[in-house]
């Protein structure tokens, strides 16, 4: 959409998942390390106060909790995934998978950005999965794809972009070339593709 | 002493076989052949993270899935099954200073794990049958990719270790609860009841507390080994189902997999599944903190009432807790996925950080403490939950599942940092310290090799995790192969780190066999020459 802001996409929060957690991992070890050298030193004892240790529950009783909401009202796709059978999409694929091939509607599926895309894919026998990636293998969504039900994910493509389809579940060793490359195309140009 | 006069009779000869009770000689067959069964998950490990660099040409894709196929289970029921079990069959009459209901059905217990992984492992390396552990239906009933054969022996291999364990369930309740002959009736229905936990939640709402009857690490066993019992049923049933099919396609009928509704299946696989994950794997493991910490200390454990209602309600979060492996999957229910999948799990960040907390402050009031072995190795599995577990919380989040779900993310920072650092390094802290207890005193051979062991483990697994992690936020799946060097670097790194692990299990090795010596191992597997059941020889 001309003029508006692009979404945070996975990219943007998994820099911001790599960050926290290395810092989380190097505070922890740090602090372990300064336990392991303190406890085999000789220091007046004292004893622990209950309220710290309440206090710590309730410290993680808080980020438990505020990690889920926070992501919530900061992921664009998570409150997207629990309301789609309430929101309008703006275009539909039907995919199948079969015999650990993807069966799409066609050889490339064409997308306008701004457009809010589902993608249903069913299974005739295995469990599979379906996850687009950018060019250098990284990830912009998944879902599992299990026989006997519908498998369906609303996305919201808000740049441009050429994405390839890789299935993101074992189906055992002959499902180990599911990769379709370069078939999903977002486009800003609204007339050259349709 | 010679090298070669070691290697035979161990450092010193202190360790003499003859001198074992059956209960000394029954845990240390159990940790011989956990450890046997470890070396075969570290060698897996390795050719795996070396296949991620690049696939070696003498293994087969099919070969490369079905060792991925057998490595958690050879890790987990072969090795740490074998090795809890073992300590706390003995550990459960130690404590409660009575003896335990049946050696020999211990003793069952230890062939039948012994014998059943050795059948499943041997089932998959031949047939390579390779449905992972997963088994999402209809995978593990697809022979249009593998052996019928393989796959009935694999799934009879793993009945086997279940009746293995079912064998240690009924052991341990009646251990807790049975009167032993010329004993005054003990009162069975208080003693599992303070087993389980209902004391410990009574007292923390009642002025007049009441004496606890079995010890708070007894009552963690027993709690955990209700999800043992619960996993097993589980595990169990599912065979059964795939025997079925089996059994079937033998006789020449092709029964339709779609009878089997895939999504009901998978929701009572993982709630079977996460009763190990989630459940008793935490509950062991914050019982066996519990233990270390105040065997190490020689101090009452710091707020034992609320370490009893955590490790209840970690039992029940264990129960409810399965749809986290289910956020990716879009039949599933929202409301499971936001109820069970993220709510209930992120109570396992306040059960296992009680866990932590309480852990580190009973170690804390004990100041000045010697460095030794075991509190080495305590702080590691600590610190290994402590990353881990978090990152697990992280992975169950509706948001981050989306881009999380099974990428070497998972594997990584969540599952081999809890499982190597967590889980492996508090084992080998009850290990190092339950080693002279029950060996009568052996010595060990050589304490710089236990240093380097600790390092070269604490860094390898730390390091594989983090490199496979840093490889998941970057889009590599966990099941997949991927054939032109697109994340070479992080496998590589992974690659480097798990040699580490494979060196530290290998010095390890090397010095508890150098301190009991060949003649000493073999000794463990003959009868004992002591007429007792007491766990220990009366001398010592």
């Amino acid at each position: 959409m001309k003029g508006e802001r692009p979404m945070v996409d996975s990219n943007m929060v998994l820099a911001g998942q790599t960050a926290a957690y290395t810092l989380y991992v190097l505070v922890m070890i740090a602090l372990m390390a300064r336990f392991a050298y303190k406890v085999t030193k000789e220091e007046e004892p004292k004893e622990m106060r209950p309220a710290i240790f309440y206090s710590f529950v309730g410290f993680l009783v808080v980020l438990g909790v505020s990690l889920h909401i926070i992501t919530y009202n900061t992921i664009p796709w998570a409150p997207l995934d629990l309301n789609r059978a309430n929101i309008q999409a703006d275009k539909v694929f039907e995919i199948q998978v079969a015999d650990h091939k993807f069966l799409l509607p066609s050889e490339k599926l064409m997308i306008k950005v701004g457009e809010k895309v589902l993608f249903k894919v069913t299974s005739a026998d295995l469990t599979y999965g379906f996850g687009l990636f950018r060019s250098d293998n990284s990830m912009v969504f998944q879902m599992q794809v299990m026989p006997g039900h519908m498998n369906d994910i609303l996305w919201h493509f808000d740049r441009p972009g050429i994405y390839s389809i890789r299935s993101t579940e074992y189906s055992g060793p002959a499902g180990v070339g599911m990769l379709l490359k370069d078939v999903v195309e977002v486009s800003s140009d609204h007339t050259s593709h349709e | 002493m010679s090298f070669l006069t070691t290697l035979m009779n161990g450092e010193q000869q202190l360790f003499r076989p003859n001198t074992l009770t059956p209960m000394q000689k029954m845990i240390l067959r159990f940790v011989v052949i956990g450890l046997v069964y470890y070396a075969f998950a570290v060698f897996e490990g390795m050719i795996m993270r070396v296949y991620a660099v690049t696939p070696v040409p003498t293994v087969e894709p099919q070969q490369y899935f079905a060792i991925m196929t057998a490595h958690p289970l050879v890790g987990i029921f072969g090795s740490t099954y074998s090795t809890v079990f073992g300590a706390f069959l003995f550990l459960v009459p130690f404590l409660m200073k009575k003896p335990l209901w049946s050696i020999k059905l211990a003793n069952w217990t230890c062939g039948l794990i012994g014998v059943g992984t050795l059948t499943m492992w041997s089932a998959g390396f031949v047939s390579e049958y390779a449905p992972l552990y997963t088994l999402y239906w209809p995978l593990p009933a697809d022979f249009t990719q593998f052996s019928i054969w393989g796959g009935t022996f694999f799934i009879v291999g793993i009945a086997i270790i279940m009746v293995g364990t079912i064998f240690f369930v009924l052991n341990i309740f009646k251990t807790i609860t049975y009167t032993p002959a010329g004993w005054e009736k003990q009162p069975a229905g208080a003693l599992i009841s303070s087993a389980l936990g209902w004391s410990g939640i009574k007292n923390l709402f009642s002025k007049k507390k009441e004496e606890h009857l079995v010890s708070l690490p007894v009552a963690a066993i027993a709690r955990g080994t209700v999800d043992t019992a619960l996993n097993s049923v589980i595990i169990l049933f599912t065979g059964v189902l795939i025997l079925v099919y089996m059994v079937a396609a033998l006789l020449g009928h092709d029964l339709k997999h779609s009878a089997i509704d895939a999504l009901l299946y998978k929701n009572w696989f993982w709630w079977g599944l996460d009763l190990v994950a989630d459940g008793l794997v935490l509950i062991f493991v914050a019982g066996t903190w519990y233990l270390l910490a105040t065997l190490i200390t020689g101090k009452k454990l710091f707020m034992e009432n609320i370490a009893r209602g955590a490790l209840l309600i970690e039992l029940v979060v264990s129960w409810t807790v399965w749809s986290h492996h289910l956020m990716s999957d879009q039949a599933q229910p929202g409301i499971l996925k936001v109820v069970s999948g993220e709510m209930v799990t992120a109570f396992e960040l306040i059960t296992q950080g009680l866990a932590f907390f309480i852990t580190l402050v009973t170690l804390w009031s004990a100041r000045p403490l010697k460095m030794t072995h075991p509190l080495k190795f305590l702080l590691g599995g600590l610190l290994g939950f402590a990353l881990a577990v978090p990152a697990g919380i992280m992975q169950a989040d509706l948001g981050l599942n989306r881009i999380l779900h099974n990428t070497q993310w998972i594997v990584g920072p969540h599952v081999h940092v809890a499982i190597l650092v967590g889980l492996t390094m508090t084992l080998y802290s009850a290990i190092y310290l339950l080693f002279p207890i029950v060996t009568n005193g052996a010595k060990l051979y050589s304490d710089k090799l236990a240093t380097f062991h600790f390092w070269a483990h604490l860094l390898g697994g730390i390091g594989m995790g983090a490199f496979m992690g840093m490889a998941g936020l970057n889009g590599m799946l966990r099941r997949s192969l991927y054939l032109n060097g697109e994340f070479n670097i992080y496998m590589i790194l992974a690659a480097l780190s798990g040699s580490l692990l494979l060196i530290a299990f290998l010095a390890f090795f090397f010095n508890i066999v150098m301190s009991v010596g060949v003649k000493g191992v073999i000794g463990i597997f003959t009868p004992s020459k002591l007429d007792t059941k007491d766990p220990l020889p009366i001398q010592a």
